[in-house]
């Protein structure tokens, strides 16, 4: 019974951390109606970052966070304002194909760079510490702290979008761009806005992406599964849908690794399937169609 | 110096002119109302003073500067608001933050959430509703009090009356003259021209395109307007 009880506790755990995977994404469509098909890789591109601020700049991995962080998320500006905003329009195969190589292009540049070895970061006591319950129960520390950063940061998300400014604009921009521009939002700034954000949360989720395990240059469109899974499950447009979300795909995983080594992932992908044959629009849908 | 100055402005869709040269000035203060059939570009008109839609050729000036060619966002910082056809509402926002998106661009002024609360007490009660819940003459104000939000110089209206009842109609034009006592300009654009002819000084009667006759109310009769309404 404990060793169940472990195994949810974990996959509950598990899916902080792919709500994090799942919350950038998931703001990208919601304000650009946007698909980033180069998600999962710019995760991997933040964990690898992450990497290489630790040994450049010998740093210790949690100081790699307050680097990684902030420079991720001006890089996104950058790459929204000045790339991803040229292909938005009526057209939703241009963002898409853009994308799509710009995934191929993070993946071979990682490659070129780190090799196809796979690197961690060594974080030292904090990899297995655990709390332990009693009555054989226990958790790991750093799987709770991601799970508390993921609750944390979509609470914060959740009330820049309800209670400032800039969470108005890129709800109304997202409603109808058109109106948005005759009360003064300049939706380029608005879209570039919203990626900096989504590309700061996609930091968080790769720094501790690769202080859980280790990466290899190839390991984006798996993380990039795992977020759309994860948004289609809680529903568009809704981001405690997508912790709900990010918790059923890591729990499913966690029972099918438990059953037998091999069915986690595929487990993940069942229970996706599962919900979205019972409940096409999600479990918390939100976004309106345009 | 007018307030805005539109000279020999051409505009269109893709092959299509909608606008042939038109020149049209609204001095500060003034209430301007546009007239005319389906289709004689009225819309199109206030669009392309928006820059929602871009000018093909001419010049246009607001307030000293050359505003053609700017987008829409940065006229909207220049003090030019519109209530566009449809209300189009953001149905994601409640009413108020509908109206707090009108004063986005932070413009200083008279109008703030309590001014357009007074001016239409009912939005008041509703201010927690999402927009779409509400009926269309109240969808109206919010259209009309989102735009005040910005503090703009220049109001534009474009078919306030349209799919209203007349007695909703009336009591949306009766707020007219309260929010010009505040000194802004208005260009309405209506299809209802005794509601027009009311309210404005000045009348534009627009035909294919083309400006066919302008006027002070009272120095136009009956049939001068039908003629440029309809063509001979």
């Amino acid at each position: 019974m404990a060793e169940w009880i472990n195994t949810v506790l974990q996959g509950v755990l598990l899916g902080g951390l792919y709500a994090l995977f799942a919350a950038g994404l998931s703001l990208s469509f919601g304000v650009m109606r946007m698909i980033n098909i180069a998600h999962g890789d710019m995760i991997v591109f933040a964990g690898y970052a992450a990497v290489a601020v630790v040994a450049l700049l010998h740093l210790s991995p949690a100081l790699a966070i307050v680097v990684v962080v902030p420079a991720l998320a001006l890089l996104g500006y950058a790459a929204q304002r000045f790339v991803f905003n040229r292909t938005l329009g009526d057209d939703v195969l241009r963002p898409l194909l853009l994308t799509f190589g710009l995934s191929i292009v993070i993946q071979n540049g990682l490659l070129q760079v780190f090799s196809a070895d796979v690197r961690g970061l060594d974080i030292g006591a904090l990899a297995t510490a655990n709390l332990d319950l009693g009555h054989n129960i226990a958790f790991g520390v750093l799987p709770l702290l991601v799970m508390l950063t993921a609750v944390a940061t979509i609470a914060a998300l959740q009330w820049v979008f309800r209670h400032t400014r800039a969470g108005r604009s890129f709800r109304a921009t997202s409603d109808d761009p058109a109106t948005a521009s005759l009360m003064g939002v300049d939706r380029h700034h608005v879209y570039a806005l919203a990626m900096a954000i989504a590309s700061a949360v996609v930091a968080l989720a790769g720094v501790f992406l690769v202080m859980r395990t280790t990466i290899s240059p190839s390991d984006g469109p798996a993380r990039l599964l795992y977020s759309f899974e994860a948004v289609i499950i809680g529903g568009l447009g809704s981001l405690w849908g997508t912790l709900a979300g990010g918790v059923l795909l890591g729990v499913a995983q966690a029972i099918g690794a438990k059953l037998n080594p091999g069915w986690g992932v595929l487990f993940g992908h069942l229970a996706f399937l599962l919900v979205l044959t019972l409940r096409p629009q999600g479990l918390f849908p939100k976004t309106r169609d345009r | 110096m007018s307030l805005l100055e539109v000279h020999a402005l051409t505009a269109g869709y893709g092959d299509f002119q909608a606008l042939y040269c038109i020149d049209f000035r609204v001095e500060e203060g003034e209430a301007v109302a546009i007239i005319g059939a389906n289709g004689a570009g009225k819309t199109t008109f206030l669009r392309t003073l928006a820059g929602q839609l871009p000018a093909t050729g001419g010049h246009l000036r607001f307030d000293g500067q050359d505003t053609g060619g700017w987008s829409g966002h940065r006229i909207a910082a220049a003090g030019v608001a519109m209530a566009p056809e449809g209300r189009r509402l953001f149905p994601s926002l409640s009413v108020e933050e509908n109206l707090l998106m009108g004063a986005y661009t932070r413009r200083p002024g008279p109008w703030t959430l309590d001014r357009v609360y007074a001016l239409f007490p009912v939005l008041r009660e509703f201010r927690e509703r999402n927009g779409t819940e509400l009926s269309g003459g109240q969808q109206q104000m919010v259209a009309v009090g989102r735009a005040l939000m910005a503090n703009p110089r220049l109001l534009l209206c474009d078919e306030i009356s349209l799919g209203l009842a007349p007695v909703v109609v009336r009591d949306i034009y009766r707020t007219l003259p309260q929010i010009r006592t505040e000194g802004i300009s208005l260009l309405l654009v209506e299809q209802d021209v005794g509601q027009a002819l009311k309210v404005s000084d000045r009348v534009v009667c627009f035909q294919e395109g083309r400006i066919a006759l302008e006027g002070a109310p009272a120095e136009l009769t009956r049939e001068q307007i039908s003629r440029a309404y309809f063509g001979d």
